[in-house]
C-alpha cells in the first residue's frame, strides 16, 4: 500500500488535477505513470466490466434463462443471489477496508437507499450531468474533510430488464419509470490528491 | 535532612509498589474508573485493550476489532467502518467518528455510561437521520432517544428488524406449534470432523474394565461407574485422554484439555463472560479464572466459590446436560429473571419433557436461550454439526439479537419483540403476555399499505 501511496503522492505533486495532460509518461524516475483521470478510468473499466459480467453471466442466466435461483436484496434470508448493485457495494466496502488510496460507490439521484443520493456538490453536479448527457462522464475536484480529491462520475446504465423492474417496483424507489438502457445512476470514483 | 530522607524513601517505596503492580501484580490499582459490565472481568489486563503504553487510538481500535469484529461481520454491521472512511461522509464523520469504537464506547466513565456501554449523548442517531420522518411518516414525533429501543433499531445488528423481515413475519402467531430444537449430534459427526483426534481416541465403546487410570491411583468405583455411563466411555475417551495431557496426570483437567475434542465449545466458552479471562493469547497475559463471587450480576450467597471452568457446569464424570443447562445456572445466578425460571411456562416445558409428555427438543432451559443450539455445515452442507454455542454474550445485548437465534424457533416475531422489550416480562421469566407493545411491525405494515395505495392511484392514472 505504501508504494501505491507514494505513487499517488507523486501524482498529486505533479498534477494540477484534471487539466493534467493525458499522455502516459515513461516509467522512469519519479514521473507518474498515469494521471488521476486515467487511473479513475481504468479502475472504472474493471468495475463496470465485472458488474456487467455478474449481471449477465450469473444473475440473468440463472434467474431469467435457467430459472434455477432468484436474486434478492435479502439474498441470505432468501437463499438467493446478491443483486448486482449489492455485489458492487460489497466490493467497494472490501476495498475501503484495505486502502484509502481510492474509493468508489454507486449513487443515484433516485437511489432506493436515500444514503446513496448525492451528498456533495460535485456528486450532485456529476449525477445531473451524466443523466442529462447520456454516454458522457463527469470529472471534477473537491475537498472533503480537509483532503482534496479527484472525483470521476460514470453513468450506470440499466443493462437488463431486472434492473428497471426492481427499481420501478421497490417501495423505497423515488422513481418508477426507468427504461432499458437509461442512465439510472452513477459510479463515483475518488482519488485523493493530498494527504 | 530527615525530611528529605523520608521523602526519598516514600518516593522509592511508591515507585517500587507501582512497578511491582506493573510487573505481574494486580494492575487494577491503575484503573482510572470503573470498567463496564462487558470488560470488568478482564480489567487487570490493561494491554488487552490499550495495546501497551502510549499505543495510540489506531492500536486500541485493533484491539477492539480483535475481539469484536467477527461478531460485527456476522451481524452484517449496519454501520461498518467503511461508511465513515468514505470521503463523501467526511462531514458526518466529523460529527460522529465511528471509525473508532471508542467514539461511542469509552471505558472507565461510569458517570456517563448508559445502556450497551454507550458513552455519547443518546441523540446520536439524529446526527445523520434527523429527516427520517420524510421517508417514514410513521416516525414523525418519535423521541430522539427511542431509535434504539428494543425491537426498533440497532446501530450494528438489524438482521431481525429490517422492514421486509418485519413484514414477512407480521402474521406469525404468538406460539408456533410443534417447535423443537435440533438434537446435538457430536457423537455421530465426530468421525467426520477433521479436527477430531480419532486416531488418538478411537471411536469405540469402553467399559469400567477398560479404564486406564494409573494403577497407583485409587479410583473410586462410583466414579468409574459414572464415567462408564457417559458419552466419553461410549466413544473411546478413556481416563488418560483427559487426565494425562502431555503425559502428566492432572486431577482437574482444564478447558484446554476439553478443547482437544470440543474446540468450538471451548472457543465459545473463552469468548463469553464465563471464560474470557482464560484467553491469555488475546489478553496478552494470564488471569485467574472468574469466580461467581467476582460477578457483578446478582449471585446466590452460597454460590460455589470455585473458578469457573467446563467442569463447573458439566461435572467431572456425569455429563448431565439438563443439569448443565438449568441447575448449574441456578446454582449461582440470583437475578429476578433467573429466580423466576422455576414455575415459568418455559420451566413447565422442561418438566413435561422430563416426564416424557413432549417430543425431544421441546424443553426450554436457561441454555436454550442463553447458549442456543447452532449448526455448523461442513463440505457445503454434506453434514451438519449441531452444537451448543457456549458464548452466552453473543446474543445477550441488545437483547433483540435473541430474536433470530432463539425466540423465533418457537414464537412469532411480534410476540417476541414485545416480550423482549418488556422488562417486567423478562423479570417474571415470561409469565403471561407481554405488558407492552412495540409498533415496529405496525409501522412496516402501515408504510406498505401507503405505498400500495399510492401505486394503486398511479395505476388508475392519477
Amino acid at each position: 500500500m505504501k508504494s501505491r501511496k507514494a505513487l499517488l503522492r507523486r501524482i498529486a505533486l505533479a498534477t494540477t488535477a484534471i487539466a493534467l495532460p493525458l499522455a502516459v509518461v515513461a516509467d522512469t524516475g519519479d514521473e507518474p505513470l498515469f494521471s488521476p483521470k486515467q487511473l479513475a478510468d481504468m479502475l472504472h473499466l474493471v468495475m463496470e466490466s465485472d458488474r456487467t459480467v455478474y449481471t449477465r453471466v450469473i444473475v440473468n442466466r440463472l434467474t431469467l434463462q435457467d430459472k434455477v435461483i432468484t436474486a434478492s436484496e435479502h439474498f441470505e434470508d432468501d437463499h438467493a443471489l446478491a443483486l448486482p448493485a449489492q455485489m458492487f457495494r460489497f466490493g467497494s466496502e472490501m476495498v475501503a477496508s484495505k486502502t484509502d488510496d481510492f474509493s468508489y460507490s454507486l449513487q443515484s439521484l433516485w437511489a432506493v437507499n436515500r444514503q446513496n443520493m448525492p451528498r456533495t456538490e460535485i456528486e450532485m453536479q456529476g449525477l445531473t450531468y451524466i443523466s442529462e448527457n447520456p454516454g458522457e462522464r463527469f470529472y471534477g475536484e473537491e475537498e472533503l474533510g480537509g483532503v482534496k480529491y479527484f472525483t470521476a462520475i460514470y453513468p450506470d446504465i440499466a443493462v437488463a430488464p431486472a434492473c428497471i423492474s426492481c427499481h420501478n417496483e421497490h417501495p423505497d424507489s423515488p422513481r418508477r419509470d426507468f427504461e432499458l438502457n437509461e442512465v439510472m445512476g452513477g459510479v463515483v470514483v475518488r482519488i485523493p490528491l493530498s494527504e | 535532612m530527615a525530611l528529605w530522607l523520608a521523602w526519598g524513601l516514600g518516593v522509592l517505596g511508591l515507585a517500587t509498589y507501582l512497578w511491582a503492580k506493573i510487573e505481574g501484580g494486580d494492575r487494577r490499582v491503575f484503573l482510572p474508573g470503573e470498567t463496564t459490565s462487558g470488560h470488568h472481568q478482564i480489567e487487570a489486563a490493561c494491554d488487552a485493550c490499550h495495546a501497551g503504553p502510549f499505543a495510540g487510538r489506531d492500536a486500541m481500535q485493533q484491539k477492539c476489532e480483535g475481539c469484536h469484529l467477527a461478531a460485527l461481520d456476522e451481524a452484517r454491521d449496519s454501520h461498518p467502518q467503511s461508511k465513515f472512511t468514505d470521503p463523501r461522509n467526511a462531514d458526518r464523520t466529523a460529527l460522529l467518528d465511528a471509525r473508532y469504537c471508542v467514539t461511542c464506547h469509552v471505558e472507565h466513565r461510569t458517570e456517563r455510561t448508559h445502556a450497551l456501554g454507550l458513552t455519547i449523548p443518546e441523540d446520536f442517531c439524529v446526527l445523520c437521520h434527523k429527516d427520517i420522518a420524510v421517508e417514514r411518516p410513521t416516525h414523525e414525533g418519535l423521541a430522539f432517544d427511542t431509535c434504539g429501543s428494543s425491537g426498533c433499531h440497532n446501530f450494528h445488528d438489524n438482521r431481525s428488524l429490517y422492514e421486509d423481515f418485519l413484514l414477512r413475519h407480521a402474521a406469525a402467531p404468538d406460539l408456533l406449534e410443534g417447535s423443537a430444537l435440533p438434537a446435538r449430534n457430536f457423537a455421530s459427526v465426530a468421525r467426520l470432523l477433521s479436527a477430531y483426534p480419532r486416531e488418538e481416541f478411537p471411536l469405540s465403546r469402553l467399559s469400567a474394565a477398560d479404564a486406564d487410570a494409573p494403577a497407583a491411583l485409587a479410583v473410586d468405583t462410583q466414579l468409574l461407574e459414572d464415567w462408564s455411563g457417559t458419552a466419553h466411555a461410549a466413544t473411546g475417551v478413556n481416563c488418560t485422554a483427559c487426565h494425562s495431557g502431555g503425559g502428566t496426570w492432572m486431577d482437574r483437567p482444564d478447558y484446554v484439555v476439553c478443547a482437544t475434542c470440543h474446540a468450538n465449545e471451548s472457543t465459545g466458552f473463552i469468548e463469553g463472560r464465563h471464560g474470557m479471562r482464560l484467553d491469555a493469547a488475546r489478553l496478552g497475559m494470564s488471569l485467574p479464572p472468574m469466580t461467581p463471587a467476582e460477578a457483578r450480576l446478582p449471585m446466590l450467597p452460597d454460590a460455589p466459590g470455585d473458578a469457573v471452568d467446563c467442569g463447573s457446569c458439566h461435572g467431572s464424570h456425569r455429563f448431565d446436560t439438563t443439569f448443565a443447562a438449568v441447575d448449574a445456572c441456578l446454582g449461582c445466578h440470583a437475578d429476578d429473571h433467573s429466580r423466576a425460571y422455576v414455575g415459568s411456562p418455559h420451566h413447565e416445558l422442561l418438566e413435561r419433557s422430563r416426564a416424557g409428555l413432549l417430543p425431544a427438543g421441546s424443553a426450554v432451559t436457561c441454555a436454550t436461550c442463553h447458549m442456543p443450539r447452532t449448526e455448523l455445515a461442513y463440505d457445503y452442507g454434506a453434514y451438519v454439526h449441531v452444537l451448543v454455542d457456549h458464548n452466552q454474550s453473543r446474543n445477550l445485548r441488545p437483547n433483540d439479537k435473541m430474536l433470530r437465534s432463539v425466540c423465533l424457533e418457537c414464537h412469532g416475531l411480534g410476540f417476541s419483540i414485545d416480550a423482549l422489550a418488556d422488562r417486567a416480562s423478562i423479570d417474571s421469566n415470561f409469565r403471561g403476555r407481554p405488558g407492552l407493545h412495540v409498533e415496529s411491525i405496525d409501522f412496516a405494515l402501515e408504510r406498505r399499505r401507503a405505498v400500495d395505495a399510492e401505486r394503486g392511484r398511479i395505476g388508475e392514472g392519477e
